[in-house]
């Protein structure tokens, strides 16, 4: 198959699955990026924390293409997605899902449709029936009862929200999966149950997870190295241990603070 | 190039020891089924065993076409390696009867219970405007006792919202309304030579109905949308609740100032669109009818008895009111989400522009019975 150019990705990719390099963002005056490097590997759950008004969404943003950085490369299963159009790009974007910070569940939908969205967008020829089959068994694989299937996103609690949205960002069985801010607003129990949920599907399917997150206890129960945005820049990645033995007052206030030493102490 | 997508594809095969068996190649992935879901329908039972030690790749779509398939023909599957094994597993796991939509009722019954429910709607909708009137009635008195308590600023500041600001689209809308009139008039009336009516025409039409109802049409879409708007985001964002904590009436600091600056705009808007109507009907008939602007409005205060004005100014602050109660009753009942806010704004302009028309009806009959013809 030589004759194929370097559009049809490859499966067997081995480099990082996202790499940016020198991303620069701004809106108006304020700089939020400047610089930005960062490798994500394959098959980990990279979890990306900062302070409030880092850069963490922005960041996310750009990687999917929301938002158009002024400045740098990234790189996604070692294709480039700077200027180029959405139908140059759909072979990639089909090998990612996203879960938004409220879900963004398409609220005219029940939860299977929402689900059955992106496969009829990108996969139109597939047969009606199987396709609903697959919509069905996404939602359940998602951790939720057969019974959320027909219901209407207004009719789920939150934390069904988020699973219904996993399971509409799984539709199209991705390999890299961005979460952004997937804990926040859910009791300890269900955040503690939506941790396990990543970590199985990621095990199972085999992902590569970009998880954006404010929770500590995430960070320590699942994440297998952290990136921490600071300084409009990504100041490191590495294991927590890692990062603990760097002197950066951001990062050992973060870690060492009351609560950072609270969720280490429950997740080793 | 390895990793390429190989659209998947099977052949059926007989073994040596008599069973039928299905081979699979390519990819068993989202992106290569194709249509193997719809020729592996047709199988049915003749199937005992599922081979797939071919298959390059497959994913969780693969797996359940798989899993499908040997759940229906009751065959075994072979040859899968650990990856393949592990999501047969999990999506096999998953396997439960579900719906996709919540099943449609009987439409009969749908037809009565939405009729049914429409009218409950309509009729908790009125009853809860009346008791809203009368809870901002309530406030008002309470406010008459103890003047002190009454937010100047904020009503002034309502007055301009609603008032002044609202001046420059009311008299565009007002002067060409009035052209319109004049040139319509003109037009029928020149017919049998009686071009000159089209003075008394401009004149009652505007001060006695127009005027005023077109401006409480305008207003209800550019200040009653506002209200409903306005307290509803408060709402939903718990600021009218913060403020019953506090001890402040939401009635007496959000609905009063609106509900005054509507009653007491309204009239001077009203007032303001017919003058300037008249002013536009004016402008066409001395270009079009060669009518004078002098001669014009000599015959507008001939032709045009004191009562029409009357009649104008009263009906306003009825329908200021209006407006002002259906923008803030609405906005008052937003709960759950933002989605809400739009819907009840949408309500609260519908609404207050029929209640206006109905009692601009009303108002027609009324003042005819009493003879202000």
């Amino acid at each position: 198959m030589a004759e194929d150019d370097s559009m049809v990705s490859e499966r067997d990719f081995d480099g990082p699955v996202i790499c940016v390099k020198g991303l620069r963002n701004s809106f108006g005056d304020q700089v939020v990026h400047e610089h930005l490097d960062l490798d994500v590997r394959k098959g980990e759950i990279l979890g990306v924390v900062g302070g409030s008004g880092t850069g963490k969404s922005v960041l996310m943003r750009s990687i999917i293409g929301l938002q158009t950085p002024d400045e740098g490369a990234i790189e996604v299963f070692g294709e480039s997605l700077l200027g180029r159009s959405e139908a140059e790009t759909i072979d990639v974007r089909k090998r990612w899902g996203v879960l938004f910070q409220g879900g963004a569940l398409f609220s005219t939908l029940t939860v299977a449709e929402n689900v059955m969205v992106p496969i009829r967008e990108f996969y139109p020829k597939m047969d009606r029936d199987f396709r609903r089959e697959v919509a069905k068994y996404k939602v359940c694989l998602s951790g939720l009862p057969p019974e959320a299937s027909p219901k209407y996103p207004s009719e789920l609690s939150g934390g069904m929200r988020k699973r219904a949205g996993i399971a509409r960002a799984l539709a199209l069985d991705p390999e890299l999966l961005f979460l952004d801010e997937p804990t926040a607003g859910l009791d300890p129990i269900g955040a503690a149950a939506f941790d396990n949920l990543t970590r199985e599907l990621q095990q199972t399917l085999g992902l590569t997870v970009f998880l954006i997150t404010h929770d500590l206890d995430t960070l320590h129960a699942i994440c297998d190295r952290v990136a921490v945005l600071a300084d409009k820049q990504v100041i490191a990645v590495g294991t927590i241990p890692e990062l603990l033995a760097l002197d950066h007052p951001w990062i050992q206030e973060y870690f060492n603070g009351p609560r950072g030493r609270m969720a280490a102490g429950q997740g080793s | 190039m390895a990793g390429m997508t190989v659209p998947s594809d099977f052949v059926e095969e007989m073994t040596e020891d008599g069973v039928t068996s299905l081979r699979f190649s390519g990819d068993l992935s989202i992106a290569a089924v194709g249509d193997l879901p719809e020729r592996l329908s047709d199988y049915g039972e003749h199937v005992q065993r599922l081979d797939i030690s071919e298959v390059d790749y497959i994913d969780t779509v693969g797996a359940w076409l798989i899993h499908r398939t040997a759940r229906d023909s009751g065959a075994e599957i072979v040859g899968a390696d650990n990856e393949a094994e592990r999501l047969i597993a999990a999506v096999s796991g998953v396997d439960q009867p579900a719906e996709v939509r919540p099943d449609p009722p009987n439409p009969v019954v749908r037809v009565l219970s939405e009729v049914g429910e429409a009218t409950t709607i309509a009729l908790t909708t009125l009853a809860g405007l009346v008791g809203f009137f009368g809870s901002v009635m309530v406030s008002m008195g309470s406010l008459l006792r103890h003047p002190g308590r009454i937010r100047w600023n904020a009503v002034i500041q309502r007055f301009d919202v609603v008032g002044v600001r609202s001046l420059g689209i009311i008299g565009l809308m007002s002067f060409l309304i009035g052209l319109v009139i004049a040139q319509q008039g003109a037009v029928q009336l020149r017919q049998f030579g009686a071009e000159v009516f089209t003075v008394n025409l401009v004149g009652r039409l505007t001060l006695r109905e127009l005027g005023v109802l077109m401006t409480a049409i305008m207003v209800a879409g550019r200040s009653g949308s506002a209200f409903a708007a306005q307290i509803g985001t408060m709402k939903l964002t718990e600021e009218i609740d913060a403020m019953r904590t506090i001890g402040v009436s939401p009635v007496e600091a959000l609905v009063l100032p609106r509900f005054l600056a509507a009653v007491f705009m309204l009239p001077l808007l009203g007032f303001f669109a017919s003058v300037v109507a008249i002013i536009g009907g004016g402008l066409l008939s001395w270009v079009e009818l060669d009518i004078p602007p002098a001669t014009f409005f000599a015959r507008i205060r001939e032709v045009v008895p004191l009562t029409d004005v009357y009649v104008g100014l009263a009906k306003a602050p009825v329908f200021g009111a209006i407006i002002a109660i259906c923008g803030c009753y609405q906005g008052m009942q937003v709960e759950g989400n933002a989605e809400e806010v739009g819907k009840r704004t949408t309500a609260a302009v519908v609404q207050a522009i029929f209640l206006v028309i109905v009692l601009d009806a009303f108002f027609a009959v009324f003042f005819s019975w009493i003879g202000w013809n």
